[in-house]
């Protein structure tokens, strides 16, 4: 898809709504609500997409009262379907990464940023295969949150485990340590970031099981979402600390794992069926 | 034995200034390479998601390993009090602090954000070994100047030994402390063992002291100071020993990998079906690295000859970047172990598909960044001894050596 | 003597062009404002003009933190919001970058001649919303829940449909 940019609505130049200019405390507010993004835009609609639709920004410190995970059941993983890998990367404007110039396909696909992504596997023994997604499995105890240097690698209080971009010194070492590969570094300029999602040249990042949906009210991500569209329904997203929430009870009754289940690492990313 | 008299290096003046210029020139380009890879971004290395750490990193490795390694013989003459070496002292710690600030250059600038040196300095996350070693590696560069002033002041006589003492304990937290950035990693199969840390250590002394040597060689050969054929056999049995030291230790960790059914293919992969990272292995730090050196370093006549212990140190640190190659990129480059008695058939992002490894091959600005930081290290080095009191004016085993040992045979200067 | 009479008249110099840079400063300060952007209709900004022409990057900076590592959102102070309200539009249309030379944050820098490090990561201009379209489109109405029951996870009946995710 084409992230929402420009042409702008030609109503753009034209006065804009009388409200803005009744006094400061009007255009104060006016402010807060686009920040917030609770109001559609005035002056310029197609800026803030759709923003009236946003549920409630976060006004308080995100608490250990939950904590987001996933259960992936590899079983309704279907061969060959990257949905959930296309609707993260819209999700997060990595399909507007570009190749390099002068620089080969290959390369280009071992340096890009890749936040999720599939993988098929068999078993060989049995020979049976298996589909999956593989992300950041937000571990309790993350080696990247231990070996970052600076504490810019940091676990959010409700489990999300994300990179701090202010603080990232690019030195690749929660690499080394993260035994997913779940993080990708940013190798090249980046222009064309989205307001939600920013990213650029030199910092670590991975998936962030779509924080700022977290933070703008929504409970849901955009492979869980992408999948469930599907009909595979193969991720599902929820609090792991809410028994009555549907990954909870689905936890309760169905058989599943953590990938490197003998690191101990007790990930917030469970898998049903291999 | 008599009293040493240092001076400064009286090298011809034409011939100094076009050594400066040339290591200039080297660290000209490698910060050109630097300012390219800042500019551009990553992607014009051959670093990725999958190797992570490449060609600057082994370069970095490798000359903090030798500053810890260089300052061994100002230990061995300072705390164990082997007079004989007292007198490389001072050369020993200039050569450390030098070689520590071209590794840290070189690290620094390969970051992904080096003008965030700053946040580095001024965030610290205590569970972090490499944090800590940020730690370790200023200490050591306040630590090893106040041991040069201990040994080079009137003053300093009466710390010069407990000095020396915390010099050593803390270059060997040190090294042991780079290995342990590696050996931390619970995550890759080649990492996760403690075992990489005393690793290091014995890996610093050799490669520390085989720059040592050839350092110590060419600034007295270039200035015809003495240096004697007993104090150079000494110096080369240590680095005899120190390479049989790292020889014996590899066969340990590979033996203690190849110990658990987990790792037989991780072992396998690197002694023979790593392609460029068996032939690494096998050639540059087995053959080339160790067999070869000491071959020569015990041998009756080759170890006699310049030439031949020139050749022998320089294969000692270049085995040591082949080692290092092996150890650092060759653990990235193969595949993570997600789903053991598995085998991926297809991934979205290279995650070793029927076991295949990463590819990394070091472009042109790694190499340059990395050569830059050698440079870096030479050039401090040259304008050191250049400019203060750190040669001594001879090593002639008649000056050095206690009395019944020096009088054995007359020195020839240069040889 | 003569060196501690240049160093005086020096400091002197300097304050006063520090002086005058500052009326200068507060003179073109309507300049920086792009018109067409929506803080040219806007009588002040989130703060009083002259606070947050000094302290911005503070109020920045401490929203920063705060969001990144609270999840806090609702805040007048956010990055998004200042390019929101003053990215100004080409006659095209079309957003120009807020850290161009001569646009309201870029004008201003370059005056100052101070870095602006934000743009590295984050858009200069509003793009792809606070939310995804997916998200609106998975969520239609965002106060109401948006979990799914349990039931439908692994079920064979088909969940409520909502459309494919971010298909355009």
């Amino acid at each position: 898809m084409k992230h929402q940019e420009a042409p702008l609505d030609p109503s753009l130049g034209s006065p804009p709504d009388p409200t803005l200019n009744a006094g400061p405390d009007q255009s104060r507010r006016a402010f807060l609500g686009i920040a917030a993004g609770a109001t559609a835009a005035v002056v310029a609609p197609a800026f803030v997409l759709q923003a009236q639709a946003v549920g409630n920004p976060r006004a308080e410190r995100v608490s250990d009262a939950h904590r987001w995970g996933l259960l992936v059941d590899t079983n309704r993983c279907v061969d060959g379907c990257r949905a959930c890998v296309d609707a993260c990367d819209q999700e997060n404007g990595l399909d507007l990464q570009r190749k390099q110039p002068d620089q080969s396909e290959a390369e280009w696909d071992t340096q890009k940023a890749v936040w999720l992504r599939k993988v098929k596997l068999q078993d060989n023994l049995t020979g049976r295969v298996s589909n999956l997604p593989m992300m950041c499995q937000h571990c309790e105890h993350p080696p990247c949150v231990d070996v970052c240097p600076t504490g810019a690698s940091f676990k959010r209080a409700d489990g999300i485990v994300m990179v701090d971009r202010h603080t990232c010194i690019g030195c690749r070492y929660c690499m080394m340590a993260c035994p997913y590969k779940a993080r990708s570094f940013i190798h090249e300029v980046v222009e064309d970031q989205l307001t939600r999602v920013p990213r650029g040249k030199g910092c670590v990042e991975s998936c962030n099981l779509c924080v700022s949906r977290r933070d703008q009210g929504l409970d849901s991500t955009a492979c869980a979402d992408a999948c469930t569209a599907l009909g595979h329904r193969a991720i599902l997203f929820g609090d792991l600390k809410d028994p009555a929430s549907a990954i909870s009870q689905a936890l309760r009754t169905m058989p599943s794992r953590q990938i490197r289940e003998d690191l101990d690492l007790n990930t917030g990313v469970r898998y049903a069926g291999v | 034995m008599k009293r040493i008299v240092y001076s400064e290096w009286r090298m011809p003046s034409e011939r100094y200034w076009g050594l400066l210029g040339i290591l200039a020139a080297v660290v000209g380009l490698g910060g050109l390479a630097a300012l390219h890879m800042e500019h551009n971004g990553h992607w014009v290395t051959g670093m990725s998601n999958a190797v992570v750490w490449g060609m600057p990193h082994i370069f970095a490795v490798m000359l903090i390993l030798s500053a810890s390694g260089a300052l061994n013989i100002a230990t061995i003459g300072t705390v164990f009090g082997k007079g004989a070496y007292k007198p490389l002292g001072r050369l020993s710690g200039l050569l450390a602090s030098a070689l520590l600030v071209g590794g840290l250059l070189i690290l620094v600038l390969d970051l992904g954000r080096p003008d965030r040196l700053l946040v580095a300095i001024t965030h610290y996350n205590f569970r972090s070994i490499f944090a800590w070693n940020i730690y370790l590696y200023t200490g050591f560069m306040v630590i090893v100047i106040a041991y040069l002033w201990s040994m080079a002041d009137r003053m300093g006589g009466p710390f010069v030994k407990p000095i020396g003492i915390f010099a050593m304990v803390w270059r060997l937290a040190l090294t042991a402390g780079t290995g342990s950035i590696f050996g931390f990693l619970v995550a890759r199969q080649a990492f996760d063992t403690a075992f990489l840390a005393p690793m290091f250590v014995v890996m610093s002394f050799a490669y520390g002291l085989a720059i040592m040597l050839l350092v110590l060689m060419f600034t007295f050969d270039q200035e015809g100071r003495p240096l004697g054929h007993k104090l150079r056999g000494r110096l080369m049995n240590l680095l005899g020993t120190f390479v049989a030291g790292v020889l014996f230790l590899t066969v340990i960790y590979y033996l203690t990998k190849v110990y658990g059914a987990k790792n037989y293919e991780l072992v396998s992969w690197v002694l023979f079906d790593g392609g460029i990272y068996s032939f690494m292995f096998w050639f540059g730090w087995i053959l080339m690295g160790s067999l070869v050196p000491l071959g020569i370093i015990y041998h009756p006549v080759l170890s006699q000859d310049r030439n031949w212990i020139v050749a022998a140190c320089a294969l000692v640190i270049l085995g040591g970047m082949a080692s290092l190659y092996v150890i650092i990129i060759g653990s990235q480059a193969f595949p993570l172990q997600m789903f053991p008695g598995h085998t991926i058939i297809e991934s979205g992002f290279f995650d070793g598909v029927n076991g295949e490894a990463a590819s990394y091959w070091p472009t042109i600005p790694e190499v340059l960044l990395g050569l830059g930081g050698v440079g870096v290290a030479m050039l401090i080095t040259a304008v050191g001894v250049r400019v203060l009191q750190f040669l001594p004016e001879s090593l002639a085993d008649a000056d050095v050596l206690p009395d019944d040992l020096g009088h054995a045979a007359p020195e020839l200067a240069g040889t | 003597m003569a060196i501690a009479v240049i160093r005086v008249s020096l400091v002197a110099v300097g304050l006063v062009w520090v002086l005058a840079a500052q009326t200068v400063l507060a003179g073109d300060a309507q300049r920086y404002v792009k018109p067409g952007s929506q803080a040219a209709h806007s009588a002040a900004c989130v703060e009083e003009t002259n606070f947050m022409r000094r302290n911005h990057m503070e109020l920045i900076k401490h929203q920063r933190d705060s969001t990144v590592h609270h999840g806090i959102r609702s805040t007048k102070h956010s990055l998004a919001g200042c390019v929101n309200c003053h990215v100004s539009v080409s006659p095209e249309g079309q957003a120009l970058a807020i850290n161009g030379r001569d646009q309201f944050c870029g004008a201003c820098h370059a005056f100052s001649a101070v870095d602006v490090n934000c743009f590295g990561c984050h858009a200069n201009v509003p793009r792809g919303g606070l939310l995804s379209p997916a998200a609106l489109a998975a969520h239609g109405d965002a106060t109401a829940g948006a979990r799914p029951s349990p039931g439908q996870f692994m079920s064979d009946t088909p969940g409520p449909a909502t459309g494919r995710a971010g298909g355009q």
